[in-house]
């Protein structure tokens, strides 16, 4: 794979406002021929509107221009996690650049960047480490023999450094915009001599990110910000139930609020969840915030306002009596549970909750009179967007350009194009720019949301206080009912027992398995998805066991991982970072927890302190990550600080409700996040043994930290939580 | 409708609007500063923080009418002219902002604190602070950067 990707390298010369240029990338199936004929500014000067026009918009990654400005694509949407820095400086590490000698610019799910321009699953760093690279490479080791024949030296006697090569016995040097020229006569190199990691400059250091300076001036440009001339603004009234249909409107009042232009219908589209609303269009958008207040909309319920969470609470409860599917079976858990001497069970809940990114979903959108299509936005997934878009409204892929924004957050939300659906729609009807936002209520209130499992879990312990049986039931609705029209309910949906069967524990009979419960509320993947539910039921669990057996946590954890494994090395680091052994003064109590997953690996110790009988405070954090290769460890580090804040916000206060039909919670009064003072110590420790597998950032620091914070709690006062979201004033 | 003159980053301007416009939006679309965001509009996450004659306000819940032509308002592109103000630079050097979204505000409030309290203890710092949400969680960075700050501006 790698091979082919390399041979099919693209070096063409380029033509255009600066001349010959040296452009590199990988290609991708589509597209072996690279053709340099379009222009595009408005991409450029979207992204970071303070620097001059580029005027490029090509397939490959790296352009170095006759005047030597280097520009490097990012087919990684910016969302927080740093990849606005990490994916160019693949690539600028093997070219031999300082991080000030290139220009970063995001990709629009242009086809000819190839299908995976996205943000999610902890994936960019992992899956693009050793391509980027070695397009990085190709391009320094030709900018090299380019530099020989100008010369008429030997290439084994120039090296690269600092955007230049130099000739070594003579100290002379040349710009690698005076190279671009001649080495683009060159073959490009199929298998391009990769840096030994000791000469890194940049990658595995904490190199500042590009972005920081756009991001404390209020230069950076993000959806919202989008500024379209003559554009108008759109509010969208929703149905407040899930599955009720428009009926229909009186927009009387709407049309007297000054600065009203239009109402509209339009539609909502989330995979197979279709609903019709009613927007505002106004001159500014406070205008049509009115204009919506007044808007008198009849919807049809369809039945759907008999709906409340505890209800279906209780029906995801009865449900756990039924037979799962098998998920993983082990040994004879039926025999082993039978036979053990401790045998105990518990049964755990999880709530819905919102992504609530700070920039609530919006996207603007412009339908041009040659049906042509320009869109502003912040997503995560800029190859969804344009596989998507064209078809559904019947353009061609080349009529639409979509210039990716830097995301205020995206958590999996944005993984989601449901927003962009609307505003496109709205620009349809309108022909002309609108700006469509959605307010904080919007954002709150209309999911998808993180689906609630609820666990059933059994364990049997022998004589020696070993774990001889285990059975994880997940009871859940799914979020792939929502992404595929015909989901096959006699498998398992491995997305909901995400990680239960794949722990390294040692464990000589288990049977896990899952049971589908339907819903008709949106539901979609959110930061570490179900990792983020399960690892609170598993290893809180493995707390109840542990102690069951009469055991230290830490120790009975460890003795169920005898081989060598990366959760081992977790584990053992955070019991010498946190000083397991050493016991806390009275009234304090500390939890670990782990969990590996899709996204990678990361464990955590949390200590508590008991505050009365039932309140606790949470004093510190230690966060292990897993990583085998890193990046940039302050990135790392930001990462899993963020990821625990997240973690904690999502264990202590409140998630989404349901009643009538409707969503409960609207803003952030009754669905908090964390603030700072309430955000604990966190300290980040990185395991990156340099090896070849690299695992995940994004995610992997979220799941281990509400059990880890539950069985802290136990530890301290003795209360066993198995209902999230807790409350640390009043543990119950 | 109504005519306003108001004062941004000490530049006048003019705006047409209802009386129960926002500030917010009167920065964001009639003055073109997309510096200052939108987040909750409910006074509840602080990431339209600017200033009001100094001190910090929500300016989600400012209508232009509560706003006098001599009313200094300062957004975060008014605080430097080269990304230098020590606020600024602290939260470089302690590489704060994630996502970004809501560090204006948060940066905002931080300038205003470190104008009524120059050296704030974390106790002050989360008193203070509280009021700026920031979903991707740069807590612990945004204090320490206060305090890196609060030393800077002492020296001066």
């Amino acid at each position: 794979m790698e091979n082919n990707l390399v041979n099919r390298r693209n070096f063409l010369k380029y033509t255009g406002l600066s001349g010959t240029a040296l452009v590199l990338g990988i290609s991708n199936s589509n597209a072996a021929v690279v053709t340099a004929d379009t222009v595009e500014t408005g991409h450029a000067l979207f992204l970071q509107p303070t620097q001059p026009n580029l005027g490029l918009n090509l397939t490959p990654y790296v352009i170095i221009e006759k005047t030597g400005k280097i520009t490097i694509f990012n087919t990684k949407p910016e969302i927080g996690q740093g990849t606005y820095q990490s994916i160019p400086a693949l690539i600028a590490e093997e070219l031999e650049l300082l991080p000030e000698q290139y220009t970063v610019l995001q990709t629009g799910g242009e086809t000819k960047f190839g299908p995976m321009q996205m943000s999610g699953g902890s994936m960019s760093v992992r899956l693009n480490y050793n391509e980027l690279r070695k397009v990085g490479a190709s391009a320094r080791e030709m900018l090299l023999l380019a530099a020989s024949q100008q010369w008429n030296v030997p290439a084994s006697e120039c090296y690269a450094e600092k955007a230049k090569v130099v000739h070594k016995p003579s100290g002379k040097s040349i710009g690698y915009g005076d190279l671009v020229e001649t080495a683009a006569k060159l073959e490009v190199p199929k298998n391009p001599t990769l840096k030994d990691t000791k000469d890194f400059n940049i990658l595995g250091k904490s190199v500042k990110r590009q972005d920081i300076p756009l991001k404390v001036s209020g230069q950076a440009v993000f959806g919202i910000d989008a500024d379209v001339p003559n554009m108008v603004y759109a509010s969208i009234e929703h149905c407040p139930v899930f599955g009720g249909k428009l009926t229909n409107y009186d927009k009387t009042a709407t049309m007297n609020v000054a600065g009203v232009e239009q109402v509209v219908e339009v539609e909502r589209v989330f995979g197979v969840y279709q609903s019709t609303g009613v927007a505002v269009i106004a001159k500014n958008y406070w205008a049509a915030l009115k204009g919506r207040k007044v808007l008198k909309v009849v919807w049809d319920y369809q039945g759907n306002e008999k709906f409340n969470s505890e209800t279906y609470a209780q029906s995801l409860r009865d449900m756990a009596k039924n037979e799962g599917i098998i998920d993983a079976n082990v040994g004879d858990f039926d025999k082993a549970f039978g036979e053990s001497v401790k045998k105990i069970e518990a049964f755990y809940e999880t709530p819905f909750v919102a992504h609530s990114p700070m920039e609530a979903m919006n996207c603007t959108a412009h339908w041009k009179e040659n049906n042509t299509l320009e869109i502003w936005t912040s997503t995560q997934v800029p190859s969804d967007v344009m596989r998507d878009i064209p078809t559904r409204f019947g353009l061609k892929p080349e009529d639409v350009t979509l210039h990716t924004a830097f995301s205020g957050g995206g958590f999996g939300r944005r993984l989601a194009i449901d927003f962009i659906v609307e505003a496109v729609g709205l620009a349809k009807t309108l022909k002309k720019p609108v700006k469509m936002i959605w307010t904080r209520e919007d954002d709150t209130q209309l999911g998808p949301f993180r689906p609630p499992t609820f666990s059933a879990l059994k364990g049997g312990i022998s004589e020696e206080g070993k774990l001889m049986a285990f059975q994880h039931k997940v009871i859940s609705p799914t979020i792939m009912s929502f992404l595929m029209p015909n989901v096959d309910k006699t498998k398992v949906d491995e997305t909901m027992v995400e990680g239960i069967s794949h722990q390294a524990y040692e464990i000589p009979n288990m049977r896990n398995s899952f049971v589908y419960a339907d819903i008709h509320i949106p539901m979609f993947w959110w930061r570490s998805v179900t990792s983020s539910t399960l690892a609170f039921s598993h290893e809180c669990f493995m707390d109840e066991l542990a102690h069951a057996a009469g055991k230290d946590p830490m120790a009975f954890r460890l003795e169920m991982l005898t081989k060598d494994s990366d959760t081992k090395r977790v584990l053992q680091k955070l019991k010498e970072v946190s000083n397991w052994d050493k016991p806390l003064p009275k009234g304090k109590g500390r939890g670990v927890a782990q969990y590996e997953f899709f996204a990678g690996l990361g464990g955590q110790v949390i200590e508590v302190t008991k505050l009365s009988d039932n309140s606790v405070k949470i004093d510190k954090v230690y966060a292990v990550i897993d990583l085998g290769t890193v990046v940039n460890p302050d990135t790392v580090k930001a990462q899993v600080e963020g990821a625990v804040v997240m973690g904690v916000t999502a264990a202590i206060k409140n998630g989404i409700t349901f009643a009538n039909g409707k969503t409960v919670q609207s803003n952030f009064h009754d669905t908090p996040v964390l603030r700072i003072n309430e955000s604990p110590p966190v300290e980040v420790h990185i395991l990156a043994n340099g090896g070849s597998k690299i695992k995940g950032v994004g995610e992997p620091g979220l799941p281990p930290v509400a059990p880890a914070l539950a069985n802290a709690i136990f530890a301290a006062t003795g209360i066993r939580l198995r209902k999230m979201p807790f409350d640390l004033d009043n543990l119950g | 409708m109504k005519e306003y003159t108001l004062n941004i980053n000490n530049k006048k301007i003019q705006v047409e609007a209802d009386p129960d416009t926002p500030l917010l939006w009167v920065i964001r679309d009639y003055a073109g500063l997309k510096g200052t965001k939108f987040g909750c509009g409910m006074g509840l996450c602080g990431a339209c923080t600017v200033h009001l004659n100094g001190q910090a306000i929500r300016s989600c819940q400012t209508p232009i009418s509560s706003l006098k032509a001599t009313s200094k308002i300062t957004t975060i592109e008014g605080i430097s002219t080269n990304i230098d103000h020590d606020v600024q630079k602290a939260w470089i050097q302690e590489q704060v902002p994630q996502c970004g979204y809501c560090q204006s505000g948060q940066i905002m409030s931080a300038v205003a604190l470190l104008k009524i309290n120059p050296k704030p203890t974390d106790e002050d710092i989360d008193t203070y602070m509280a009021g700026n949400i920031c979903r991707c969680g740069t807590y612990e960075r945004i204090r320490k950067a206060i305090h890196v700050a609060s030393n800077e501006m002492k020296k001066k």
